[in-house]
C-alpha cells in the first residue's frame, strides 16, 4: 500500500505539489478544498469581474485531468487536525486519515479592527466567494472606497471602474506602494492611477465605516476626518495566513504554520507551503512569509521532491515578480528596495510619456548588477537571471541591454536613450551591442 | 460621444434592414428580345426549353425573384429530363442552374433599384459604412486609454454567443447561402454595385464582384476598429495594414484591372491549395490561351506554393501568410476580431482539428492529382478498388464535391457564418488545406516560436481565451515552455493580452526553439519549469 498524501487547499501551491507528487510517485493523493471543485487561477479573479473571461476560462486544467491523473478531489472544510492519529476532521464528510499532510490553505484579507469593518458592503478580495460577494454588492452602486494601496487595491480599482463606479483610494504611506517601490516609480504609478480617474488620497487612513439604517455601508470616515459617501468598501491592506483550523492542533504556528528550510512543520509528516507557510529562518534570507504566486509554485515543487524521497531545501533562487497597474506592466528581478543600501547606487531612466521607466541598482564598489525594476518595458527572465547570478558588471549590463528586451516586435525600443543617459550621468563611454541570440540562450 | 455611437448604430441597422429588404423589391420581366439574345449567346438548342419559357416566362411580369427563378428552373429541369431520357445529349443544358437563372434575372429585373443604383448603394453600403464608423471612432474616447481592453466581452450578447451573436450568425449564413446557391435572388444587390464594377473592369457586376466589394468594405471598416483597439501595439497596426493592403490591391483591384485588359482574373497572393481550382482544366486552358501573361501566372502559382510559401514559413512562421497576407485571414482579423474568444480550447477539439484539417489537405492533393491525371491523359474517370468493392471515380464529380463541400460550405457558410458562435478562424483552423501545409512546415522546420518568459506566467488564462486558433497557450506558458504549434497564425494577441509580459512572437535560431530548456531558478536541483503530467 502506498502512502496517502492529503493536501489541504487547491490553490497554486497545493496543486503544484499534487501534480509533482503524481509525476514522481504512485502515492494516493487527495486534495481538499471548500472554495471550488477544481483548481482555478486566483490571479484571474479580476478578469472574470471585468468580463474578460468566464470562471471556466480561469481553470488551467480541464475537469477530466484530475481523475485521469488519480488526484482525488474533496469539496469540504477541514475543521481539525489530529496529528497523533494522523486524522483530519471534515465538516461534512467525516474523518480522513493521512500519511503525509500538506497544508496549503493560502490567506485571507487582513482586517485591523476598524469600526464598521464587518458591515454589509465591506469586504476584501481573495477567494471565489469574495468575487461573488463583490458582484452582488456592487450591483447598481455609484461609488466605492478602497482602503490600502497594494496590488489587490489597484486591481479592485480597475474592476470597479470597468463598471463605471467612482473610486476613492486611501493609502497610508506618503507614496504609492512605498513599502516596495522606490519613490520614483511610486510617483509615476500614482500619476498613472490618477489619470484613470481614481481619487487617490495618500497619507490617509480609514478611521470608521458608517452604516445606514439597514446596516449597509453609507460612508467612510478618514483619519483626516473627512466623510466620503460610498456604497462599497474594499479592504486591501494585505493578507494573513488562513490557518484558524490549525490553531487547536499540535502544529506550531505564529502568523503562519512554522516551517524549516524543507517546508516541514514542527510535527513529522506535516508540511506547509505557499501563503500560509512561515519560515523560522528563510533559506535565502528573505521575508518569513512569501505570499506570491511564483513562490507558491516553487514551494509546491520542492515539497513534492521531499515527500517522494528526495529531501530538498527550498531555494527559490533569484527574486522575481511582476504585476500590472492599469495599463502599465511591472517586472522586477533581483534586489531593488524602496531605499538604497549603504553599498548601493542607482540608475533611473523614465520615458517622457511617464508610462515607462527602468530602475537599476548596482554595487558602488564592485559595480555588480543587483536588481532592476522595469515599468512598461518587458524584460527577458532568463537573461536577467543569468546576469544577476553571475554578478555581471553594470557596464556590461548596459552594453548588452538589447538582449534583455522582451517587448513585442516593432515596438519602439529605448536602449540607446537609456545608455546615453547612463553614459552622461556616470562619465562612461558604453557602446550598445547588437542583440545576440547566442548570448540570450547561453546557459553559463 | 455615446449619443454619436447610438446614431451610428441606428444608421447601421437602417442600412442593414434596407439591404435585406432589397431582395423583395422590384419586378422581373424577361423580354422576348433579351431571351432570344440569351439563347443565342448560350448556344441553347433545346426547343423544349425555349418554347416552355416563351409560354410561361417571356414577356410576363413577376413581382419577386423566387417565382421568377422557380419557373425558369422548372422549365430547365423538365427540358433536361426529357433530353436525357431521349439521349439528346447535345440539347441538354449543362452547368449550375442557379448561375443560369442569375444571368437571366440580372437582365430581366427592373424597377426602383435598377433605376437608382447609386442611391441604393448609398442607402445600404453608404449607411452601413457611415453608421459603423460613427459607432467605432468614438471608442477612442469611450473605450478608455490606449491599451488592450477586453472589458465586458463575455458580458455582451454580441460577443458571448448571446442573441446578437445568433442574429449575426443567421445573417451571415443566410448571406452565404444566397451567394453560393441562390444568386438569382440577390440581383438587386448586384445592381447597386454595377457602377463601381463598370468603372473598374468595364463589365457589369456579377455576384462575385458584389462579394469582393462587400468583403473589402467590411475589412476596411473593421480595420479602423483594429487601429483604434490596438493603437498601443505596433505589431497589430502593421499586420492590419498588411492584410488590408493585400485584400484591396491583390485580391480586388489587380484582378479587376486584369479583366479590363482582357487578361484572366487572377489573385497573385492566393496560393494553391487554398486556390483549389488553380489546376482545373478550365483554368489551365484559360491561362495557356492568354499567352505570355498566362504562362507567367502558371509559373508564379507553382513557384508560390512550392518555394515562396515554405521558405517564408521557415524564416517568419506561417503568420507571414495567414495573418499578414491571406484574404480569409484578413476577414478573420478584422470582422472576426471581436469573436476570437469563442474558439474552443479543449484537447478533444484539438484532436478533431488535426484530423479534419489534414483530411481536407489530403482531399485537395488527391483531387488535384486526379485532375492533372485527367488533364494530361484525357481519361475522365478512374477505377478504384478497395475492400468495399470497385468504384468508378469521375474527376468532375470529385471536383464538384470539393467545390461544394469545401469551397462553398466549409470556407464560406461555416468558415465565416460561424464566427459569432465558434470564433473567427473556424475555416483556417479546421478546413484550410494551405494552413495545414504551412502548419507542417512551421511545426518541423521554422525559426518562428512564441517565447515564454521564464517563470513569469500566472496562469490567468487571457492568452488561451483570446487565441483565435483555440491553442491552450497557457498550458505551455505556465510550464515555461515555448509555444511551437502548427496551427499558430501568429496574430500576436496572446502576447498583447498577457498582463505579465510572458509571451513574445519571434524568429530566432532553430536550436532551443521547442524548449529553451528549463530556467534554473536556483543552484540546487530545483527547476521551475518542468513538464506537466
Amino acid at each position: 500500500m502506498s502512502d496517502h498524501v492529503v493536501i489541504i487547499g487547491n490553490g497554486i501551491s497545493g496543486i503544484t505539489a499534487a501534480r509533482h507528487i503524481r509525476k514522481k510517485s504512485n502515492m494516493k493523493i487527495t486534495v481538499i478544498s471548500k472554495e471550488s471543485d477544481h483548481f482555478y487561477s486566483r490571479t484571474a479573479l479580476m478578469y472574470i469581474f471585468m468580463g474578460h473571461m468566464r470562471y471556466k476560462d480561469t481553470k488551467p486544467y480541464e475537469d477530466w485531468f484530475w481523475e485521469k491523473n488519480r488526484i482525488d478531489l474533496i469539496n469540504d472544510f477541514v475543521t481539525e487536525i489530529d496529528t497523533d492519529t494522523k486524522t483530519l476532521k471534515l465538516q461534512d464528510k467525516g474523518n480522513l486519515t493521512y500519511d503525509k499532510l500538506i497544508i496549503a490553505v493560502g490567506s485571507r484579507p487582513n482586517k485591523f479592527g476598524w469600526p464598521g469593518q464587518d458591515l454589509d458592503g465591506v469586504q476584501g478580495l481573495y477567494s471565489l466567494q469574495d468575487l461573488e460577494l463583490m458582484e452582488e454588492k456592487t450591483k447598481g452602486i455609484s461609488s466605492a472606497v478602497i482602503v490600502g494601496g497594494g496590488l489587490i487595491g489597484v486591481e479592485m480599482a480597475e474592476m470597479l471602474l470597468s463598471r463605471d463606479i467612482k473610486v476613492t483610494m486611501l493609502v497610508r504611506e506618503k507614496n504609492f506602494w512605498n513599502p516596495v517601490l522606490p519613490v520614483q516609480e511610486s510617483e509615476m504609478i500614482a500619476k498613472h492611477i490618477e489619470s484613470h480617474h481614481v481619487d487617490l488620497r495618500l497619507q490617509t487612513e480609514l478611521s470608521e465605516i458608517i452604516a445606514d439604517e439597514n446596516g449597509k455601508v453609507k460612508s467612510l470616515k478618514t483619519s483626516k476626518d473627512e466623510e466620503i459617501p460610498c456604497q462599497f468598501v474594499g479592504l486591501t491592506v494585505g493578507v494573513t495566513p488562513n490557518i484558524k483550523f490549525v490553531e487547536s492542533s499540535k502544529v506550531h504556528w505564529q502568523i503562519g504554520v512554522m516551517v524549516n528550510e524543507y517546508l516541514e512543520s514542527s510535527i513529522p509528516d506535516v508540511y506547509a507551503i505557499g501563503d500560509c507557510a512561515e519560515f523560522k529562518k528563510h533559506p535565502t534570507g528573505r521575508r518569513h512569509l512569501e505570499q506570491v504566486w511564483y513562490t507558491g509554485k516553487m514551494m509546491g515543487e520542492t515539497v513534492a521532491e521531499t515527500i517522494t524521497g528526495n529531501k530538498t531545501i527550498y531555494n527559490p533562487g533569484i527574486w522575481f515578480n511582476s504585476a500590472k497597474f492599469f495599463d502599465i506592466e511591472y517586472q522586477t528581478y533581483g534586489s531593488i528596495k524602496n531605499k538604497l543600501e549603504e553599498n548601493e547606487t542607482e540608475f533611473y531612466w523614465e520615458h517622457e510619456d511617464e508610462q515607462k521607466c527602468i530602475h537599476i541598482v548596482f554595487d558602488k564598489e564592485t559595480r555588480s548588477f543587483l536588481g532592476i525594476n522595469a515599468f512598461g518595458i518587458r524584460i527577458r527572465h532568463n537573461v536577467m537571471d543569468r546576469w544577476l547570478a553571475s554578478k555581471m558588471k553594470i557596464d556590461e549590463v548596459m552594453s548588452s541591454l538589447r538582449d534583455a528586451n522582451f517587448d513585442p516586435e516593432f515596438y519602439k525600443l529605448h536602449e540607446q536613450e537609456i545608455v546615453d543617459q547612463f553614459n552622461q550621468e556616470n562619465n562612461t563611454n558604453i557602446q550598445l551591442k547588437k542583440k545576440s541570440w547566442k548570448r540570450i540562450f547561453s546557459r553559463s | 460621444m455615446k449619443a454619436l455611437q447610438n446614431i451610428g448604430l441606428s444608421l447601421f441597422i437602417i442600412g442593414l434592414v434596407i439591404f435585406i429588404s432589397l431582395i423583395f423589391v422590384g419586378k422581373y420581366n424577361l423580354t422576348n428580345e433579351t431571351f432570344e439574345q440569351f439563347v443565342k449567346d448560350k448556344g441553347i438548342k433545346s426547343e423544349l426549353f425555349i418554347n416552355d419559357m416563351k409560354t410561361k416566362v417571356v414577356d410576363k411580369e413577376f413581382s419577386n425573384p423566387f417565382s421568377f427563378s422557380s419557373e425558369i428552373i422548372s422549365s430547365l429541369e423538365a427540358a433536361n429530363e426529357t433530353h436525357k431520357s431521349n439521349s439528346e445529349w447535345g440539347k441538354v443544358i449543362w452547368g449550375k442552374a442557379s448561375s443560369f437563372t442569375f444571368e437571366i434575372a440580372k437582365s430581366s429585373g427592373y424597377g426602383i433599384v435598377r433605376d437608382n443604383k447609386w442611391l441604393f448603394w448609398f442607402l445600404t453600403f453608404g449607411l452601413g459604412i457611415l453608421g459603423s464608423l460613427l459607432y467605432i471612432i468614438p471608442t477612442v474616447v469611450t473605450g478608455g486609454t490606449a491599451a488592450t481592453k477586453n472589458n465586458g466581452v463575455w458580458l455582451n450578447p454580441a460577443t458571448n454567443r448571446g442573441w446578437i451573436g445568433w442574429f449575426a450568425f443567421a445573417f451571415l449564413v443566410g448571406f452565404y447561402m444566397l451567394l453560393y446557391f441562390n444568386p438569382d435572388y440577390i440581383v438587386n444587390w448586384v445592381y447597386i454595385v454595377d457602377p463601381i464594377s463598370i468603372s473598374l473592369s468595364g463589365n457589369a457586376a456579377s455576384q462575385w464582384f458584389l462579394y469582393g466589394l462587400l468583403y473589402c468594405t467590411v475589412m476596411t471598416v473593421m480595420a479602423a476598429r483594429m487601429y483604434i483597439k490596438y493603437r498601443h501595439n505596433k505589431y497589430q497596426i502593421l499586420r492590419t495594414t498588411s492584410v488590408w493592403f493585400f485584400q484591396i490591391v491583390f485580391a480586388f483591384l489587380i484582378p479587376e484591372i486584369l479583366v479590363r485588359f482582357e487578361k484572366p482574373w487572377y489573385d497573385f497572393k492566393n496560393a494553391f491549395p487554398l486556390d483549389y481550382d488553380f489546376f482545373f482544366k478550365w483554368n489551365l486552358d484559360e491561362l495557356i490561351a492568354s499567352g505570355g501573361f498566362g504562362l507567367f501566372v502558371l509559373v508564379w502559382g507553382i513557384f508560390l506554393t512550392l518555394v515562396i510559401v515554405p521558405v517564408m514559413v521557415y524564416f517568419f512562421g506561417k503568420r507571414w501568410y495567414c495573418s499578414w497576407v491571406c484574404g480569409c485571414g484578413g476577414l478573420a482579423e478584422t470582422l472576426g476580431d471581436p469573436y476570437r474568444q469563442l474558439s474552443d480550447k479543449s484537447v478533444k477539439v484539438w484532436k478533431y482539428e488535426r484530423y479534419i484539417v489534414h483530411g481536407v489537405w489530403v482531399f485537395a492533393i488527391a483531387m488535384t492529382a486526379l485532375t492533372l491525371f485527367t488533364y494530361f491523359s484525357g481519361v475522365q474517370q478512374m477505377l478504384w478498388i478497395d475492400m468495399l468493392g470497385t468504384h468508378l471515380i469521375k474527376t468532375q464529380v470529385v471536383q464538384d464535391a470539393y467545390g461544394f463541400a469545401i469551397g462553398s460550405i466549409f470556407a464560406g457558410v461555416i468558415g465565416t457564418g460561424f464566427y459569432p458562435l465558434f470564433g473567427n478562424r473556424v475555416w483556417c483552423r479546421f478546413g484550410c488545406p494551405l494552413a495545414a501545409y504551412l502548419g507542417i512546415v512551421q511545426r518541423f522546420k521554422s525559426r518562428f516560436r512564441i517565447t515564454t518568459n521564464g517563470g513569469q506566467c500566472i496562469s490567468c488564462g487571457n492568452c488561451s481565451t483570446y487565441c483565435e486558433m483555440g491553442i491552450d497557450v497557457r498550458a505551455y506558458a505556465q510550464k515555461g515552455e515555448n509555444i511551437v504549434r502548427s496551427s499558430c497564425v501568429g496574430c500576436g494577441v496572446c502576447a498583447d493580452v498577457c498582463p505579465r509580459g510572458v509571451l513574445k512572437l519571434e524568429n530566432g535560431d532553430e536550436e532551443g526553439r521547442i524548449s529553451t530548456g528549463p530556467l534554473t531558478i536556483s543552484k540546487t536541483e530545483i527547476k521551475l519549469n518542468s513538464n506537466v503530467l
